[in-house]
């Protein structure tokens, strides 16, 4: 079940012995299969560091790169082959699976551009006025209140139609919110993508506080929803 | 091939099969008698003192299941990896005995006769004869194979699988799950692109999976499913009503007598495949007191009774849906697996699942449900023997079924690795000491989707030793979690200050050792590849006198008496062409003079089955009945026993 598997990266192809190029998942010499190169996750597709993708020739590269590197081609091969086509598409997938999703790939890429993506209105207690932005404290000050109300209504086994539709209308206005970061997230994207140095670090500090505001806003919308549906 | 064949295996709870891949068509082997399925059932034969312990595997242990069903075993893969409470709670439903010296944080052993056996052992045996069956065909060795498990198997129960393939020396190249192994025997026929469904209902377990089909890429998007959900539930409730208004009506508990349950049980089977094409099928037994046991089960009464078991397989099919991102109208073929998917109300629910009639739309029933596991497995061993033009565009890009997540301050889970993501996938974590000079880490590995760790699956205790002894939150310790292409974990650790490899202690929590698998390798006979012709002929030999002892002692039955003038005479023939032949050194003919003679008892053997069944039931059950009646026979069911008529 467990093994130590070793990921040391070789500078040369350990097959023919010719030097090259980290980021690569087979030599470009002799095409030998390589261990999982150093790069981002970007580089095993070949990308520049971007936050808008062609997600149809990503795919498209994700499969192609799949035929070439699937343990399903080496089940016969050298033992170090089968390890490093094992580690390659894990790389492959995880690089697959974080960039396709567009969250994931934000927070990926502010991740390794050293972006600290803080913790600033997670955590347990949403009440402590210091975890909830600014701007919609009063709302959820509200909101908490009339989902205790109906927690405890549900507990009676009482229903409270006024409650009820009040707390369905608050569910339509923080979903609203949350389209508005959404929308705000891929205008960042496009000013990331075209901008230089110093604009790209000031968006980077703006997305992590629309990432932070979206966490908060889904929690919210997650707990709403849970409350209603229970 | 100087590598030899890559068979594909479908172990299943009820029966398993190997295929091949002919030419581009998956090919089931059958068995020496004939038959495409072996029952997974494995029998201890009587030992007299001194002598090896052997074992029947398949058709014929079947037969000792009502002649002596303290020795046999069936349904093991409910077994399969799972640990000491989770088997007593799955015994409440078979006839097994735990053995008694079992210990908790071991393997559980199972009581067969006078023997101890852990649930991959049993499995070795049934993949040997699947092994043997395959070899007896190709007329050469076989050792590597790729095996179905369940897609919602989880770590335990896989592993558990692949040591019981090594324990019958096989190379295990690859763990398939059962629904995409279907979706593959399904897509050699067509090449075009869609998004499929899966649903598979087989003996013990349910699966739901959901795949797009690509330029012969078969990416599965989500899977979700039961491992203890299957035809066994329905048999089952069949059973226990029937004990039930037995021991109401006439005042017998048969229980106190396995044969006659194992007896019962199998009527209930037949009656439950009967009413899959009658509208009415019946109980009609003789009792130990002499009474009669009549009852007509019609088949709505039947679909009442099991809809709570099919409606389990609801939940699962909207999550997978739900995770896959589709709704049911985006589904563009339903594909039906597994001998539950006959059963016409788990057809019309999958209908309504899928909203397929509304849509004009009808699900593929076209290869066999019990068998397109198995032709799957055939494709997918020779994609990775890769020495095939039909199969080399195709590549299977399968999901865990599980969240993979470590066990976090509080008893709560941290998700490293999220259900349906594609495998091989990864995830590396770090973590640190709490106390200065501290040299160990213990690290929790479950699986699952529950918020507490004490709810979900635990895996393994990892201890991370030989860490430079440095002030409290120094040590950077990466581990890197790795899941493989047959969906098992792997783990390494890396110290990043000291560049040391940290030295990882593994404990699972359920499993067994390298060593005890090594110990528990079934024979070395069976790897020497030299001995491979005398191997087989040997093998050929002992199968043509076992069949002709049976068949000796089968003209003092009664059953022979029944049979007509011209069957014992053909009996007769073959039984003298076999022992005329067995003693030369052509396999072949042995072969065949085997087969012709089992050929020609099939009718003798189906009689003397039914003698031994009508003989069980009518067992000295009286005598015993009442020992047992402190104990209520009823277990809930749907139905009062008066809705029957």
């Amino acid at each position: 079940m467990l093994k130590v598997i070793d990921t040391a990266v070789p500078v040369a192809c350990w097959s023919c012995s010719v030097a090259h190029n980290e980021s690569t998942l087979f030599c470009p010499y002799c095409s030998k299969i390589q261990p999982p190169p150093g790069g981002d996750y970007f580089s095993v597709f070949g990308l520049e560091k971007r936050l808008n993708l062609d997600l149809a020739a990503l795919e498209h590269e994700f499969h192609r790169l799949s035929r070439k590197v699937h343990p399903d081609h080496f089940a016969r091969a050298l033992d170090n082959e089968r390890q490093w086509s094992l580690a390659d598409t894990a790389l492959l997938n995880d690089a697959y699976r974080t960039l396709k999703d567009p969250l994931h790939r934000t927070e990926y890429l502010l991740k390794i551009e050293g972006a600290e993506i803080g913790e600033e209105f997670s955590g347990k207690d949403r009440k402590d006025p210091s975890r909830v932005p600014a701007d919609l404290l009063e709302e959820v000050f509200e909101l908490n209140m009339q989902l205790e109300e109906m927690r405890m209504a549900r507990k009676m086994g009482e229903t409270d139609p006024e409650l009820q539709a009040g707390l369905e209308q608050a569910k339509r206005k923080f979903v609203v919110l949350l389209e508005d970061v959404d929308q705000d997230l891929r205008k960042q994207w496009q000013v990331w993508d075209d901008g230089d140095a110093a604009t790209r670090k000031k968006a980077d500090k703006t997305m992590v506080a629309l990432l932070d505001r979206r966490r908060y806003l889904s929690n919210l919308v997650r707990d709403v929803t849970e409350t209603l549906g229970a | 091939m100087a590598e030899g064949r890559v068979i594909g295996i479908d172990l299943g709870t009820t029966n398993s099969l190997v295929a091949y891949m002919e030419g581009d068509a998956p090919v089931v082997i059958p068995g020496v008698d004939g038959s495409n399925l072996v029952p997974s059932v494995v029998a201890l034969d009587p030992m007299p003192e001194g002598s090896r312990p052997t074992v029947t595997v398949g058709n014929s242990a079947r037969k000792a299941l009502i002649e002596t069903p303290e020795r046999v075993i069936y349904s093991v893969k409910r077994l399969m990896g799972r640990g000491l409470e989770e088997i007593q709670t799955e015994l409440k439903m078979f006839p097994f005995r735990l053995a008694d010296d079992v210990e908790a944080g071991e393997v559980p052993r199972i009581q067969l006769g006078e023997l101890r056996f852990t649930p991959p052992e049993i499995s070795a045996y049934i993949l040997r004869q699947l092994k043997r069956n395959a070899e007896r065909f190709f007329g050469a060795p076989v050792t590597q194979a790729v095996i179905t498990v369940p897609a919602y198997f989880n770590d335990a129960q896989r592993q558990a699988t692949k040591d019981a393939g090594r324990m019958a020396g096989l190379d295990v190249l690859r763990l398939v799950n059962e629904p995409t192994a279907a979706a593959l025997a399904y897509g050699l026929d067509r090449s075009k692109a869609g998004t499929i469904a899966v649903y598979d209902l087989g003996g013990g377990t349910f699966d739901i999976s959901i795949l797009k089909l690509r330029d012969g890429i078969f990416e599965v998007q989500s899977t979700n499913g039961d491992t203890h959900l299957g035809g066994d539930d329905i048999d089952n409730l069949l059973l226990t009503i029937a004990l039930d208004e037995i021991y109401a009506e006439h005042g017998v508990d048969l229980r106190a007598h396995p044969s006659a349950v194992q007896a019962l049980r199998k009527a209930a089977i037949e009656a439950k495949i009967r009413l899959s094409s009658e509208p009415t099928a019946s109980f009609n037994i003789e009792l130990p007191n002499g009474d009669r046991y009549q009852r007509e089960i019609p088949r709505d009464v039947f679909e009442l009774l099991i809809e709570p078991v099919l409606k389990r397989t609801a939940g699962p099919c909207k999550q997978a849906l739900s995770d896959a991102g589709v709704t049911p109208e985006q589904i563009d073929e339903v594909v039906l697996v597994g001998g539950s998917s006959r059963i016409p109300a788990v057809r019309k629910l999958v209908d309504e699942l899928f909203h397929l009639s509304a849509r004009g739309k009808k699900p593929h029933i076209e290869l066999n449900p019990d068998e397109v596991v198995a032709l799957g497995a055939a494709v997918q061993a020779d994609i990775l023997a890769g020495s095939s033009t039909s199969t080399e565009e195709m590549l299977l890009l399968d999901v865990t079924p599980l969240s993979l997540g470590i066990e976090a301050l509080g008893g709560t889970v941290a998700r490293i690795i999220q259900r349906n993501s594609t495998i091989p996938a990864s995830a590396t974590e770090h973590f640190t000491t709490g106390v200065d000079g501290q040299t160990n880490v213990a690290i929790h590995v479950v699986q699952g989707e529950r918020e507490l760790a004490a709810d979900c699956r635990s895996l393994a205790r990892f201890d991370l030793k030989g860490i430079p002894p440095m002030s409290a939150g120094m040590p950077r310790i990466e581990v890197r979690f790795l899941i493989d292409a047959d969906g098992i974990l792997q783990v390494s650790a890396r110290e990043q200050r000291s560049g040391l490899a940290a030295e990882i202690e593994v404990k699972p929590t359920y499993g067994l050792t390298d060593e005890q698998v090594e110990s528990m390798i079934l024979d070395s006979f069976d790897h020497a590849e030299d001995d491979f012709a005398k191997r087989l002929l040997i093998e050929a030999r002992l199968e043509a006198e076992s069949i002709l002892d049976k068949v000796d002692g089968a003209h003092q039955t009664p059953a022979w008496a029944q049979l007509p003038g011209e069957e014992q005479a053909a009996i007769r023939a073959a039984q003298s062409h076999l022992a005329s032949v067995k003693a030369g050194t052509d396999m072949a003919a042995i072969r065949n003079a085997t087969l012709a003679l089992d050929q020609a008892t099939h009718h003798l053997a189906e009689l003397m089955m039914d003698a031994a069944v009508s003989s069980a039931l009518r067992g000295k059950t009286m005598d015993t009945a009442g020992d047992q009646l402190d104990e209520a026979v009823t277990a809930p069911h749907a139905m009062a026993p008066a809705e029957f008529k």
